[in-house]
């Protein structure tokens, strides 16, 4: 019916992109990824001690086959954006990076220049970005240019969980870039957040607080990996436009009392 | 010399390479990417690296992230 979701040859089976942060327990996480299916997850690299705990969540990560896509957070300038993807490549064995480069702290909102210097610095030794970015169609211009396939717009700021601040601007994305793979990437809160974004055509969608931070995060997960096929199909048959006036649905002719005016 | 690893500052007996330095400091079988004074190294170069007095050394590995 449409074509498969992929990144570079790899096709992703689910339209969910899931964060691995900030669940209750290492439990917890392995069962909403088990009941959601994400088409990937996404990891990160921080200091390691010679206790070494990250090689436990790694061992996790990995029973699952899933691909992953590592990210650059916390960094707040280009160069060290690009250490991070360098050290993030040999570690995860992949080309793909989720490029966060962030330029204010309150609302962790994407360093715009930063985030382009970054991305021609990476391009150039043969990354394939994911660019966590601002809906500013110029700079989505700009990424293009420098060889993003993939744009990846802020819904509303990471963690807020307030769904899309502006989707104005989020049509605008998918109607000015027709043949890139667009996802919302945060500030998603609830599916119908989650769903309205992909009944607007976008691919996909990246989430984690929403999951991690529910009550229940693995039923929640399970809701998000529901709305978010649902929101899909709803995109693919095709919505209808909505109208000024009434209409109604129920045929009229040949209702009982039915006579014509006039 | 010292190398500030992570953040600390060690102690270390010069000359030391690398490769050397996160096996003195019990990474040797770990999966880890290292880099030095802000520039990633490449596990295949990590021997050839001689270590300088001062050097910042950054040692990470896989967590989670979102």
């Amino acid at each position: 019916m449409s074509k498969a979701l992929h990144i570079d040859d790899t096709i992703l089976s689910s339209r969910l992109f899931l964060g691995t942060a900030g669940y209750p327990s290492p439990d917890i996480l392995r069962q909403a990824i088990k009941i959601s299916k994400p088409g990937l997850i996404t990891v990160s690299l921080r200091r390691e001690s010679a206790a070494g705990k990250g090689q436990k969540f790694w061992d996790i990560l990995k029973s699952f086959n899933i691909p992953v896509l590592p990210n650059t957070a916390g960094c707040h300038s280009a160069d060290e954006a690009v250490t991070t993807a360098e050290m993030a490549r040999e570690i995860f064995e992949t080309n793909w990076i989720k490029l966060e480069v962030i330029g204010d702290d309150y609302t962790l909102q994407p360093d715009p220049f930063g985030l382009l210097d970054a991305t021609k610095r990476l391009v150039s030794k043969g990354f394939t970005i994911l660019p966590y970015m601002t809906d500013d169609i110029v700079l989505a211009e700009k990424l293009v240019e420098a060889g993003c396939d993939i744009l990846m717009p802020w819904g509303a700021p990471i963690g807020s969980g307030r769904g899309l601040n502006n989707p104005i601007a989020l049509q605008e994305m998918r109607k000015r870039f027709p043949d890139k793979t667009l996802v919302v990437d945060a500030g998603i809160g609830a599916p119908s957040h989650a769903a309205a974004a992909m009944e607007m055509g976008f691919d996909a969608v990246l989430l984690n607080t929403a999951v991690a931070k529910a009550t229940d995060p693995v039923a929640m997960a399970g809701a998000f990996a529901k709305a978010i096929e649902a929101g899909r199909e709803a995109y693919l048959s095709g919505i209808i436009a909505p109208q000024e006036t009434a209409s109604a649905s129920t045929p009229m002719i040949d209702k009982p009392f039915w006579h014509q005016n006039g | 010399m010292i190398l500030i690893i992570n953040g600390q500052k060690k102690n270390f007996a010069a000359p030391l390479d690398l490769q050397a330095a996160l096996e003195q400091e019990g990474y040797s079988d770990m999966l880890v990417a290292v880099a030095r004074n802000g520039t990633f190294v490449a596990k295949t170069d990590h021997s050839a690296t001689k270590l300088n007095d001062g050097d910042e050394i950054e040692i990470v590995a896989p967590m989670q992230g979102g």
